[in-house]
């Protein structure tokens, strides 16, 4: 791991001068790297929901920006533990591996894990299977669930503004009412780096320290912290067949229909979802390196890429959003 | 069927540092065009999105006979905002050059959304304002240039669009570049008499055309009259309002929580070799640097509310197991002392003797932001950095009246409204003036009963200092 020092784009001089002083020597330039001034930023919003609600948790699927969401929490409160739970909202339809994945890094860190399943609730009959077998959707209600018997009062996820039109312009602190609901007419004013976290009894609040991250930081992030992730990220020979101009893994869940012929592809994925949504894309990109190499260069978004759920309409994210979705 | 090629691609050299900027500017007057416009050009809209921006373009018929996309739908992200052809609000853009990654707020124009603009020049270290050269200076101007001059934006440019449709007229420039620059006289903004590092240091005036592209990302030929520079060679160039200040500035922390883990170490930096015994009293103040840079060794104050200062000195500066020898705004940190202090979330650490003395007397300027009004009388609460207080709203003492940019009476704030305020707060705080402090001299005015901010605050010295005279909005 690169040192913080390392980092930065050039060095104060050593001041001769005495401590008490107030700063005013001009020739101090200090500048942060961008990834280091993102780094401080979520730290910072991290740190301030810990100190400011009751009780907070962390969305972790396993996916990257999760991922990197809690490496940010390790880092803000070293040597401590990371002071909240970790919520899965778990399809049923995860890859293994990445399920696999979640179990060890929890195990890692210490932390407890709070699941919500979305088979039990479609088990229970409280929710109904979608004709397109997609789960993505699903997630909404046991989410919420979850919140509420947990009384959770702040959510931190790992959205991030370039992902999608109605994402940017969400709050970095999002109020949610007592349905989950985000009203986007009605957001406060976010103002310089004082971020108003009140609630009601009901309410609940998501956090997304990570929000002004691009793709390209969060794989640059990775590299540079050295952080792991499942394997899915990087190419591998996979077992696939061709459905919306995606690339779906043959699973269990995932089953090709008569005409969709199966094929071994190099293939790696860019988000890591629900099984039945989510494709993946060629690729020989098998590091990290390679993978930020391919983002850099790449001329797709990475839910337009591999994201079916994200192609029901051009509102799609909004309306899920506005019913309490991550 | 998504396919990504790796190709010939080498490696990027890294974005070296992050700019935030803003743009602003009254309805219609091409503003989501212009954010479009940088984006497109410097090719940070990938081809799907195109793709689907072109859809739409052409399902709606945009651009007649010349074709086209109709690149404000790369930023209108709501659906009613995609219906009705406006935008709402703050949007979030990302884009990056060799130079620099940007961060863009794209504030809405519409005037009941002004609140907007404030939020986005609160954290921008550049602001960009339209003005349509069919138009020139509005109100709407004067008040964006008015919230821009009050929010100490460390620079604002100005950005004349739809030249195109003046047919590059030189002397319609022109008009408009005399009109705002007097403005920003009125204003104080580009006045060198200021002096200070964190002011408005310029003011200038770029003809462009976010249609066609002109002087956005390269300049054009079409303008032969103008010999400045385009739009991004500027924001590639200007420093960050955090370069300014940490060369400026004084040491300012605000304790955002301790970090005493006691028994409860990280299993992960246990099993890395953390010596336990070594961390087991461990305790270190977590937070964010706001201004200046700090160094162990230093002699710093904690300002507890309420307490006389105490001294003491750094004797490490923590960093997820890194020890520092030095940091400086905006790293967040964790600092130790050499005495055992009572510190908690809501204290200030900062360089020694460099802090005012806390008060409960709280004079300030506000921006209102809330459909509900302030009256004299009303309870309030204020965020200051890590501590928020109860207040009293005592007086109202005028508001600014944008056409003559003066203060007239006033005992009441409406929404939009840029006014001067007296509070009584239930405890101390360590204010400083904003002028010089741009985050230690900020506050947050939240309504107690649903918790909704209502005002942006910025911390004015006593009425009747001399300086504060001269800033008079």
């Amino acid at each position: 791991m690169s040192t913080l020092n390392d980092t930065l784009v050039s060095t104060s001089p050593v001041s001769t001068g005495s401590t008490t002083e107030p700063v005013t020597d001009a020739a101090v330039s200090t500048r942060l790297s961008s990834l280091d001034a993102l780094e401080s930023e979520a730290i910072h919003i991290i740190r301030e929901v810990v100190a400011e609600f009751e009780k907070p948790a962390l969305l972790f699927s396993g996916g990257k920006d999760s991922v990197v969401m809690l490496h940010l929490a390790t880092k803000a409160f070293w040597p401590g533990k990371v002071p909240f739970p970790v919520l899965h909202v778990d399809t049923g339809h995860n890859f293994p591996e990445v399920i696999d994945f979640r179990d060890r890094t929890v195990e890692r860190l210490g932390l407890k894990l709070v699941v919500g399943s979305v088979q039990e609730f479609i088990d229970r009959g409280e929710l109904a299977e979608r004709a397109d077998g997609t789960r993505n959707p699903l997630q909404t209600v046991p989410l919420l669930d979850a919140i509420q018997q947990n009384k959770f009062d702040a959510v931190f996820g790992g959205g991030r503004r370039d992902e999608d039109k109605a994402r940017a312009k969400e709050r970095i602190l999002s109020l949610r009412d007592e349905f989950g609901q985000w009203d986007p007419r009605n957001q406060r004013p976010e103002l310089w780096n004082l971020y108003n976290g009140r609630h009601t009894v009901g309410q609940h609040v998501r956090a997304f320290p990570i929000s002004n991250w691009t793709e390209l930081d969060i794989w640059r992030y990775i590299e540079r912290e050295n952080i792991e992730l499942p394997g899915l990220y990087y190419a591998h020979d996979r077992e696939v067949f061709a459905r919306d101009g995606m690339w779906r893994a043959v699973g269990e869940v995932s089953q090709p229909l008569p005409h969709e012929e199966v094929i071994v592809k190099t293939v790696r994925y860019r988000t890591v979802g629900d099984m039945s949504c989510t494709g993946a894309v060629e690729s020989d990109a098998a590091t990290v390196s390679d993978v930020v190499i391919e983002v850099a260069a790449s001329t797709i978004t990475e839910r337009g890429a591999t994201r079916a759920d994200d192609r029901i309409s051009e509102a799609a994210m909004e309306d899920r959003k506005k019913d309490g979705y991550f | 069927m998504s396919t990504i090629s790796t190709g010939s691609i080498t490696e990027a050299a890294l974005p070296t540092t992050l700019f935030r900027f803003a743009t602003a500017g009254s309805v219609d007057d091409g503003k989501s065009t212009l954010v479009g416009r940088l984006l497109h050009d410097s090719k940070a809209i990938l081809a799907d999105t195109l793709d689907a921006v072109a859809r739409t373009s052409s399902d709606r018929g945009f651009g007649g006979e010349k074709g086209g996309i109709d690149l404000a739908l790369l930023t209108d992200g709501l659906r009613a905002e995609r219906e009705q052809g406006i935008t709402i609000d703050v949007a979030y853009r990302y884009f990056a050059t060799d130079q620099r990654s940007f961060i863009l707020a794209d504030c809405p124009g519409h005037v009941q959304y002004t609140k907007n603009t404030v939020t986005g020049a609160s954290t921008a270290d550049a602001v960009v304002v339209l003005i349509d050269a069919r138009k020139g200076v509005l109100e709407q101007t004067r008040r964006h240039l008015s919230v821009l001059q009050l929010l100490r934006v460390a620079h604002v440019i100005v950005a004349v669009n739809k030249i195109d449709l003046v047919d590059f007229s030189e002397s319609v420039f022109r008009e408009i570049q005399a009109d705002v620059q007097q403005v920003a006289r009125e204003l104080g903004i580009g006045s060198a008499e200021l002096g200070s590092a964190d002011h408005i240091d310029d003011l200038l005036v770029i003809p462009v055309s976010a249609l066609d592209g002109d002087n956005v990302v390269d300049r054009s030929e079409r303008t032969p009259w103008y010999d400045g520079p385009a739009l991004l060679e500027v924001l590639e160039t200007l420093p960050a309002a955090d370069e300014i200040d940490t060369q400026l500035e004084s040491f300012r922390f605000p304790v955002q929580l301790v970090i005493r883990p006691q028994g409860a170490l990280a299993p992960d930096a246990v099993a890395g070799g953390l010596d336990v015994e070594a961390f087991r009293d461990y305790r270190a103040y977590a937070g964010q640097i706001t201004e200046g840079s700090v160094k162990v060794g230093d002699s710093v104050s904690v300002l507890t509310p309420g307490q006389a200062p105490r001294t003491t000195t750094v004797t490490g500066i923590d960093f997820a197991g890194e020890s520092l020898q030095e940091a400086f705004a905006p790293q967040s940190v964790a600092i130790r002392l050499a005495e055992e202090f009572d510190v908690a979330r809501g204290d200030t650490i900062a360089a020694a003797g460099t802090f005012p003395e806390a008060t409960a007397d709280l004079y300030a300027a506000l921006c209102w932001l809330s459909p509900k009004p302030l009256r004299e009388g009303a309870k309030v609460l204020v965020k200051h950095g890590t501590r928020t207080v109860q207040a009293l709203v005592r007086s109202v003492s005028g508001k600014l009246d944008l056409a003559t940019f003066k203060l007239e009476g006033a005992s009441s704030l409406e929404l939009n409204d840029i006014g001067h305020a007296q509070l009584r707060l239930s405890a101390p705080l360590p204010l400083e003036n904003y002028l010089h402090h741009r985050r230690t001299g900020a506050f947050l005015v939240i309504d107690p009963l649903d918790g909704n901010t209502l005002a942006a605050g910025l911390v004015k010295d006593h009425p009747g200092d001399h300086e504060d005279e001269r800033y008079s909005i």
